[in-house]
């Protein structure tokens, strides 16, 4: 695997005894806003001559099971034996560790590599230690679960007994060491429990919000209902008198007020209320009154967006962004045109924890406690505002409480940090849960008009996809475009993209799979749909499309792109026996869907079955699904977990919508922004298949094709097409 | 006031109308339950109150006098419950977030259905709300968690008998 990085290694003794070993990992580019390679190391294992190994943890643990899958790894080339490994999780430091964030399922692509390297050294240092003790070759020693043996002489010496001597040797090449023949793992490919389990079933303090400090008050801020806006005055003295209140003052920030919004828009203006406890905090806002000075956006409104799309896509597109062939002469020959406009809402991320930091200005320096998952870009903007040089910021990067994409947005950092300088105390600064819904980066919403030519066999000939979006001219908001690569491009002859844009002043962002979580719907559904006007079996005319782009297309790697869908639609087709339900009686308000889509650099496709009864109740008994993400499933049981996770979100996603009248979002909480239940859970029948190719992430590619699955097992039971998002816009919701 | 937490009396100063969630969370550092909603809809910050599983941001501590409150704390230090056990074996966390508040459902629901079948176990869980889509293994951990109460509940009946047989089975009970 061509790995953008450099590296090399530095070895130290640790003060108790045994060694620490670090490996330098330059920042990869595969992400933005990484910070340039530098030649300084990073720590990852620690021996101590108890035995015991502990490796740091250097990714942000948002849910996705970092922290115990990338010891895992370091743990297997090591040869530890996992029940004496220790997780400890690093703090940021980017010169020691290199780009530490969570984000785009980026951490297994970018970290399997380097991670075996630094166990497979630490391993080779041991075994040097211990050859040289007992004079014998380094080839005739071998490890196994924390031991050095050597078999001739039958001794045998634990990690922790040659820590100390392997600490004085020097580094191996790091580009010389050999790493272990999958075949012999013991750890990796093995499920492993999460290594929080335990603190998390006792309830010990794991999370951002959990932080208590000596002194700490707690502070809620409240921000413009209308996204540029910003507060003139308030009641303050009010708000003062009230029960536990120690502070409130404005806070004058930076009024965001472009139609592109910028990722990291600095400090929203708003108002502070800081007091002894946060319930007391809270209350008092209840009390607050503020004239608000709007600058920009409230004439925004759900309805007005809607209208502007329709009327985008009636008009001639802005922008062309991809032409192959001749889509509009293709048009004019097919034997059979289809038409259709499908569109999706705003959608906020809504992790289970709130948005907040604990921020506490000691000793000349400030002391960050954060749940970001971009924590560094956090860093910087709280120096940038707040005029402080960054290296007198320390930040403890915290469990959190999910991420799905939200915490890459670290404006709450910059919250906490502008509130304790203020305050002159340890603040813990709290978001509601009405904050959060209403200050959410949100998942655009979009509009697609799709229009496609099938000849006499239902062979799709054309494709034209004009889409509308958020933006100005060709540059689009936050997560809002569209890649000149999106399915089925590359494998449709006649094939035309097309782009509108359209003012928003509303921040926008990544939700779990951007992009591909709104785009797959739209796509998979109109395959389905020409599948359907074709007289097709859509599982015959999706292989008919992927089989023409690997035959047709010269570039490889899109053929490869092509040959893994196909993998991944065939597998699912036969666990869900597909063919049989095809060509079997088909019985009213049942019926299965099928989709496929690649994203993120997985490959997944989905069957759904579902039950539909009268009233437009939808039971999704069952959704099976089908994966590759390369070589390695590292840990299964979390492995397993983020494609069961990726489902239910998928179900959620399409339940949920933000809305907007007179520029401010109409839902406040869980009830108008629901999240799947239990009783709606479908039975859930999850494969692998394996191929050569370096391993994966799974944060996201799992997610999208679900959607579309399910959608498309509604039309088939029902006869209805799901063109828009959320289900309840069609009258259906979940049983 | 006073308030009977994990088998503990303990002073609380805060105000009557306080919810129990920040009483726990600040004043006693109890921070295992969560704040996910404040409207009592999602169920990260549910307690036991008297065995039920209640939602401890609507609840005021005003509500509570004489009442025991069980946190995630006071389910077992070790995490040697059935609950936890199961929990850890089915691996059900992701973000764990929620899971202070599933685990106490679920000992709420085994307490009063020691074997539940699926719809039970809907029935009981469906308003606690995972973000990150654990239900498939809350519900295994759950019916887990049952096969070890049988187990351990089978232990205790033949200890009782035994102690019957030698006619100290009163004592045992008291």
């Amino acid at each position: 695997m061509p790995l953008n990085r450099r590296s090399f290694l530095t070895l130290s003794a640790l003060a108790g005894g045994g060694f620490a070993l670090r490996m330098n990992l330059a920042p990869l580019e595969a992400l933005a806003q990484r910070p340039a390679p530098k030649f300084i190391p990073s720590a990852f294992i620690q021996i101590a001559s108890t035995g015991i190994v502990t490796i740091t943890a250097p990714a942000p643990e948002i849910g996705q099971g970092i922290r115990t899958m990338l010891p895992m790894v370091i743990a297997e080339e090591l040869d530890a034996a996992w029940s004496q490994v220790v997780v400890k999780q690093a703090e940021l430091n980017a010169e020691a560790y290199g780009f530490q964030g969570a984000g785009g399922s980026m951490s297994t692509p970018n970290l399997f590599d380097p991670m075996r390297k630094v166990g497979a050294a630490g391993r080779a240092l041991l075994v040097s230690a211990a050859a040289k003790r007992w004079g014998v070759a380094e080839s005739e020693c071998t490890t196994k679960a924390g031991r050095v043996s050597h078999a001739a002489s039958g001794k045998s010496l634990g990690y922790g007994e040659v820590a100390d001597e392997a600490a004085k040797l020097p580094l191996p090449d790091a580009d010389k060491l050999v790493l272990k023949n999958p075949k012999d793992y013991t750890i990796v490919g093995k499920a492993q429990l999460g290594v929080d389990n335990h603190a998390l079933f006792t309830g010990k303090p794991q999370f951002a919000i959990d932080v208590r400090l000596p002194g700490m008050l707690y502070a809620v801020y409240e921000k413009s209902p209308v996204y540029a806006g910003k507060p003139k005055s308030a009641n303050l003295d009010e708000i003062l008198k009230m029960p536990g209140v120690k502070k409130a003052f404005l806070v004058e920030g930076k009024v965001n007020n472009s139609g592109v919004i910028e990722f990291d828009g600095g400090l929203e203006p708003g108002v502070a209320i800081v007091a002894e406890s946060w319930w007391q905090a809270n209350q008092a806002r209840k009390s607050l009154k503020v004239e608000w000075e709007f600058v920009r956006g409230t004439d925004q409104s759900s309805a007005g967006f809607e209208a502007a799309a329709q009327k985008l896509l009636a008009s001639a597109p802005q922008a062309n962004t991809r032409i192959d062939g001749d889509a509009e002469a293709a048009l004019k020959s097919a034997a059979k045109k289809v038409e259709a406009v499908y569109s999706y809402p705003f959608l906020a991320h809504g992790t289970l924890e709130p948005q907040g930091t604990t921020a506490w200005f000691h000793d000349g320096g400030l002391e960050i406690f954060t749940q970001s998952q971009l924590p560094g870009p956090g860093r910087s903007a709280i120096a940038k505002t707040l005029g402080l040089d960054e290296k007198t910021i320390t930040v403890r990067m915290l469990r959190a409480g999910g991420g799905f994409g939200r915490r890459l947005v670290s404006e709450f950092m910059v919250e906490a940090a502008w509130i304790a300088r203020v305050a002159g105390a340890p603040v813990q600064l709290l978001w509601s849960r009405e904050d959060d819904i209403h200050h959410d980066p949100y998942r655009p919403a979009g509009w697609h008009k799709f229009t496609a030519g099938l000849d006499a066999q239902g062979k799709v000939t054309a494709w034209r996809q004009n889409f509308v979006t958020f933006g100005e001219g060709t540059h689009t908001a936050s997560s809002a475009g569209m890649g000149k690569d999106e399915f089925p491009a590359g494998a449709v002859e006649n094939y035309e993209q097309n782009l509108s844009t359209m003012p928003l002043w509303l921040r926008t962002g990544p939700l779990r799979a951007p992009g591909a979580n709104a785009l797959c719907f739209v796509g998979q559904s109109f395959i389905d749909e020409l599948a359907v006007a074709g007289k097709r079996d859509p599982l015959e005319l999706q292989r008919e499309i992927l089989t023409t782009g690997i035959q047709t297309t010269k570039d490889k790697q899109r053929a490869h792109y092509f040959e893994r869908m196909l993998g991944v639609l065939n597998q699912v087709a036969q666990e869900s026996k597909w063919s049989e339900y095809q060509s079997g009686a088909k019985t009213k308000g049942t019926g299965m869907g099928i989709s496929v889509y690649a994203c993120h650099l997985g490959y997944f496709a989905h069957v759904a079955r579902v039950e539909v009864d009268a009233a437009k109740k939808v039971r999704v008994t069952d959704v099976w699904a089908c994966g590759d993400v390369g070589s390695e499933i590292i840990n299964p049981s979390g492995a397993l977990a983020q494609v069961e996770g990726s489902i239910l979100e998928g179900m959620s996603q399409m339940i949920q919508q933000i809305t907007l009248a007179d520029g401010r979002v109409e839902q406040t909480n869980y009830h108008q922004h629901p999240l799947l239940r239990m009783r709606q859970t479908p039975a859930l029948h999850l494969s692998w298949r394996i191929t050569d190719n370096p391993p994966t992430g799974l944060g996201e590619p799992a997610l999208p094709s679900t959607i579309s699955a399910i959608a498309n097992a509604i039309f088939a039971a029902t006869g209805e097409r799901i063109r828009t998002l959320p289900l309840s816009k069609s009258g259906y919701s979940w049983a | 006031m006073q308030l009977r937490v994990n088998n503990q009396i303990l002073t609380v100063h805060a105000a009557p109308e306080t919810p129990l969630l920040w009483v726990l969370r600040e004043e006693l550092t109890l921070v295992g339950s969560k704040f996910g909603c404040g409207m009592g809809l999602c169920g990260a910050c549910t307690v036991l109150v008297d065995g039920h599983a209640t939602r401890s941001c609507i609840t005021p501590i005003s509500t509570l006098d004489g009442k025991q409150i069980t946190t995630i704390e006071g389910l077992s230090a070790e995490g040697t419950h059935p609950v936890q056990k199961a929990w850890n074996e089915v691996d059900v966390p992701q973000c764990g977030y929620c899971q202070a508040g599933q685990i106490l459902t679920a000992k709420a629901l085994l307490d009063h259905t020691p074997d539940p079948t699926d719809e039970q176990i809907d029935a009981a869980m469906s308003n606690n709300l995972c973000r990150c889509g654990t239900y498939p293994r809350i519900r295994k951990a759950i019916h887990r968690a049952a096969e070890m109460g049988k187990s351990t509940h089978a232990m205790l009946e033949i200890r009782e008998e035994l102690l019957a047989a030698k006619g100290e089975s009163n004592a045992i009970k008291s």
